[in-house]
C-alpha cells in the first residue's frame, strides 16, 4: 500500500484497524502480545484520526464510500469538522486507556480471558469510532450494536472482583437493546416516509415529504433510543452500575468515550438529519432535551454527594456532566453546540483521568474500594492522588483547567441565548459539585491514618498523568479545541 | 439418546446431506437466495444434530473448543482481509471491483470470499452458542472454554 492509498483510505482505516485487529487478538494466546496488538490498533487508529483532523482544518468536508458504492445507495463515512474532532478525542482517550490496561486490566481479570477481553476492547473502540464516522442512519445502528455488545462483555468481566458486574452487564444489555430497538424503529418510520437511509439525503428529503405523524414518531423514536445510549436522565439508570462494577480500565474507557459517541450522534440527528424541520427539533429541545439535561445535572450531582462507593460517585457525576453536554446541545445555537463539543473533549479527559486514578487506587490496594478504604491515601500514594486531584479540580471548573473552559463557554452560550435562569442553575450545580469533590479530598488527606507508602507503578500512573497534564494544557491553551469545536458547530448548525 | 438406533442411524444418514445442502446454499448465494448467514446456520445444524444424538463430548471431539474460536475469528479476518485487499489494490475498503482485472469477475471473487467468511463465523457462533447453553452447569466458567 502506498502512502497516497493510505491517505485516501484514512476514514475507513480509523474504524477498520481496531475492528479487524479484534479477531486477530482473540486468537493470540499470550496476554502481553494481545495487549501490544491492542496498543498498536488504538495507536494507529489515533494516528489516522489526527491525520483526518488535519485534513479538515480548512473547513473542508468529504466522504468515503465503503465498497466504492456512492451514496445514497451505498454506505458513506462522512469526514467533516464535527466527526473528525469527535473521533480524535475518542481515539486519543482510547489509546491512553489501553496503555493503562497493561496492568490495569490484567489485575482484575483472569489471564486466560485476556485475549478475548482485548478483542472486545478493540471492538468497542472500533464500533464507537464507526458510530461517529458513519453517514448512514442504518449503519449507525450496526455500530451501535457492535459497541454495545462488546461493552457488555467488558462490563461483565468485572465479575472476577465483584459478581454484581454480571447483573450490571445484563442490565446494560437489556436497556441498551431497548434503546437500539427504539432507534431502529425510528429509522424504519423515516425510511417508510422518505425511502432513504443516508443522513445527508434524509436531510434533503424530510422537508419535502408531507409532515405526517410518521415523521414525528420516527424522530421521537430515534431520539428516545439515542437518549438511552447517551445515558441522559432519566434513562441513565444502566450507567452507574455498569461503570461501577466494570474492571477499572473498562470504566475509564467507557466513561471517556462511550457516551460521548452517542451524544455526538444526538447532535447529528437533530442538526443534520432533521435540519429541514426546525419546528420539530425546537419542540424536542425545549420540552425534552433541556428539562432532562437539567434534571440529570441536579440528580447526578446530588446522588454523587450522598454516594459512598467511589466509582459509583464518579458515575453519578458523569450523569451530571452528560447533562451539561446535552444542555449545551439544547441551546442549539452555534455557541451552544460549540460549548457541547468543548465539553465532550474536556469531560473525556477529566473523567477518563479520574477513573484511571481510582483504578490505580483499587489495584494498588488489591480490592474494590469505597471512600472509607481511601482514607489517608493522599499521603500513601501521592503521585496517583495528585493526578486525581488535578482532574477533580478540572471537574468542578477551577480556572486554568479544562473544566473551567467548558463552564465558561457553556455559560456564555446560555447568556447569548437569553437563558439567564438556566445559567444560574448551571452555576449553582457547579457549586454543588464542589461538595462531592471535597468529600473525596477530605478522605484522601485530612483524616489521620497509617502513613505506610503504597508502591505505585509507572504503568498505572503515567496514563493518568498524561490526562492530568492534558487537563492543565486544555485549560491554559484551549485555543485549538475551541477552534475545532467552533468549526464543528458551524458544520452542524451553520449560522443559526 | 445414544441408545436409540433409529435416531443414531437417521443422524448418520442426514449428517452429510445437511452439510452438502449448506455448501450449496453457501456458494449459490451470489446467484440466488442464500449466502453465508443461511449456510452457516444449516452447517451448524448438522453438527448440533450430531451433538444432540451422540452427546456433547462427541460433538466437542468433532469440533474442539479451540477450533470453534478459530472459526469465529478466521471468518471475520477473511471478511476484513477482502476489505483490506481492496484498499491495497488501489481501491476503497470492501471495493470488489479492483480484486480482478475485470470488475465483474472482481465482484464475484469478492462476494464469494466475503460470504465464505460470514459462513465460517456464523457456523462458529451457532456452535459456540449451542455448547455454551448445553454445557451450562455450576462449573460453567471452566466448561466449553473460550465462548
Amino acid at each position: 500500500m502506498t502512502l497516497s492509498q493510505i491517505i485516501a483510505n484514512l476514514p475507513g482505516l480509523v474504524v477498520a484497524i481496531p475492528l479487524l485487529l479484534a479477531p486477530v487478538v482473540a486468537l493470540v494466546p499470550l496476554s502481553s502480545l494481545a495487549w501490544v496488538l491492542a496498543v498498536v490498533g488504538t495507536g494507529l487508529s489515533l494516528i489516522c484520526a489526527v491525520l483526518i483532523q488535519g485534513s479538515v482544518t480548512g473547513g473542508a468536508s468529504y466522504s468515503y464510500f465503503l465498497g466504492n458504492w456512492p451514496p445514497p445507495w451505498g454506505i458513506e463515512f462522512v469526514v467533516d469538522a464535527a466527526s473528525a474532532l469527535t473521533v480524535v478525542i475518542m481515539s486519543g482517550l482510547a489509546f491512553i486507556a489501553t496503555l493503562f490496561a497493561r496492568q490495569g486490566l490484567l489485575a482484575e481479570i483472569a489471564e486466560k480471558d485476556a485475549g478475548m477481553a482485548y478483542a472486545a476492547w478493540l471492538l468497542a473502540c472500533g464500533g464507537l469510532s464507526g458510530l461517529v464516522m458513519t453517514g448512514d442512519a442504518f449503519n449507525l445502528f450496526v455500530f451501535l450494536e457492535i459497541s454495545a455488545l462488546s461493552s457488555v462483555i467488558l462490563i461483565a468481566l468485572g465479575s472476577g472482583t465483584d459478581r454484581r458486574a454480571l447483573v450490571a452487564g445484563y442490565n446494560y444489555l437489556l436497556i441498551g437493546a431497548v434503546g437500539a430497538t427504539f432507534y431502529v424503529i425510528g429509522v424504519g418510520f423515516i425510511y417508510a416516509v422518505t425511502g432513504s437511509l443516508n443522513m445527508a439525503d434524509l436531510a434533503g428529503r424530510i422537508p419535502d415529504v408531507p409532515q405526517t405523524t410518521a415523521v414525528m414518531v420516527g424522530f421521537g423514536f430515534m431520539m428516545a433510543g439515542i437518549l438511552v445510549k447517551a445515558a441522559i436522565f432519566p434513562v441513565h439508570i444502566w450507567l452507574p452500575a455498569a461503570y461501577s462494577f466494570a474492571p477499572s480500565a473498562v470504566s475509564a474507557l467507557l466513561a471517556a468515550i462511550a457516551t460521548k459517541a452517542s451524544l455526538y450522534v444526538l447532535a447529528r440527528i437533530m442538526f443534520t438529519v432533521f435540519s429541514g424541520t426546525p419546528d420539530v427539533t425546537a419542540i424536542a429541545v425545549e420540552f425534552v432535551l433541556i428539562p432532562l439535561a437539567l434534571g440529570g445535572i441536579f440528580v447526578g450531582t446530588i446522588l454523587a454527594i450522598y454516594e459512598n462507593d467511589i466509582k459509583k460517585l464518579l458515575a453519578f457525576s458523569s450523569v451530571a456532566q452528560i447533562g451539561y453536554i446535552a444542555l449545551a446541545f439544547g441551546v442549539a445555537s452555534t455557541a451552544g453546540v460549540a460549548a457541547g463539543f468543548v465539553h465532550i473533549g474536556n469531560h473525556a479527559v477529566i473523567k477518563g483521568g479520574m477513573f484511571l486514578a481510582v483504578g490505580g487506587f483499587a489495584i494498588a490496594l488489591g480490592r474494590r474500594i469505597d471512600l472509607d478504604s481511601m482514607v489517608g491515601l493522599g499521603r500513601r500514594m501521592p503521585i496517583t492522588t495528585i493526578g486525581f486531584l488535578i482532574c477533580g479540580l478540572s471537574l468542578i471548573g477551577l480556572p486554568l483547567t479544562a473544566g473551567f473552559i467548558s463552564k465558561l463557554y457553556l455559560v456564555r452560550a446560555l447568556i447569548e441565548a437569553d437563558m439567564i435562569f438556566i445559567m444560574g442553575l448551571v452555576l449553582f450545580s457547579s457549586a454543588l459539585s464542589v461538595a462531592y469533590l471535597w468529600k473525596i479530598v477530605e478522605v484522601l488527606w485530612h483524616k489521620p491514618t497509617v502513613s505506610t507508602p503504597v508502591p505505585e507503578t509507572p504503568g498505572l500512573y503515567l496514563p493518568l498523568w498524561m490526562l492530568a497534564i492534558g487537563n492543565i494544557w486544555l485549560g491554559v491553551a484551549p485555543a485549538p479545541l475551541i477552534e475545532a469545536a467552533g468549526r464543528a458547530a458551524m458544520q452542524l448548525v451553520g449560522g443559526m | 439418546m445414544d441408545n436409540n438406533p433409529i435416531l443414531r442411524v437417521a443422524a448418520k444418514i442426514l449428517f452429510a446431506p445437511i452439510i452438502v445442502f449448506g455448501l450449496y446454499v453457501q456458494f449459490h448465494g451470489d446467484y440466488g437466495p442464500g449466502g453465508g448467514f443461511q449456510a452457516g446456520v444449516i452447517i451448524a445444524a448438522a453438527f448440533i444434530l450430531h451433538a444432540l444424538i451422540f452427546g456433547l463430548e462427541a460433538g466437542r471431539r468433532l469440533v474442539p473448543a479451540w477450533a470453534n474460536v478459530a472459526m469465529l475469528a478466521l471468518g471475520v479476518i477473511i471478511y476484513g482481509g477482502v476489505g483490506v485487499a481492496g484498499m491495497a489494490l488501489d481501491g476503497l475498503f470492501l471495493d470488489y471491483n479492483v480484486l480482478a482485472d475485470d470488475p465483474s469477475t472482481g465482484q464475484h471473487i469478492g462476494i464469494i470470499l466475503v460470504e465464505f467468511g460470514v459462513g465460517l463465523t456464523v457456523t462458529g457462533v451457532m456452535l459456540a452458542l449451542f455448547h455454551a447453553f448445553a454445557g451450562f452447569s455450576e462449573s460453567r466458567f471452566d466448561a466449553g472454554g473460550g465462548e
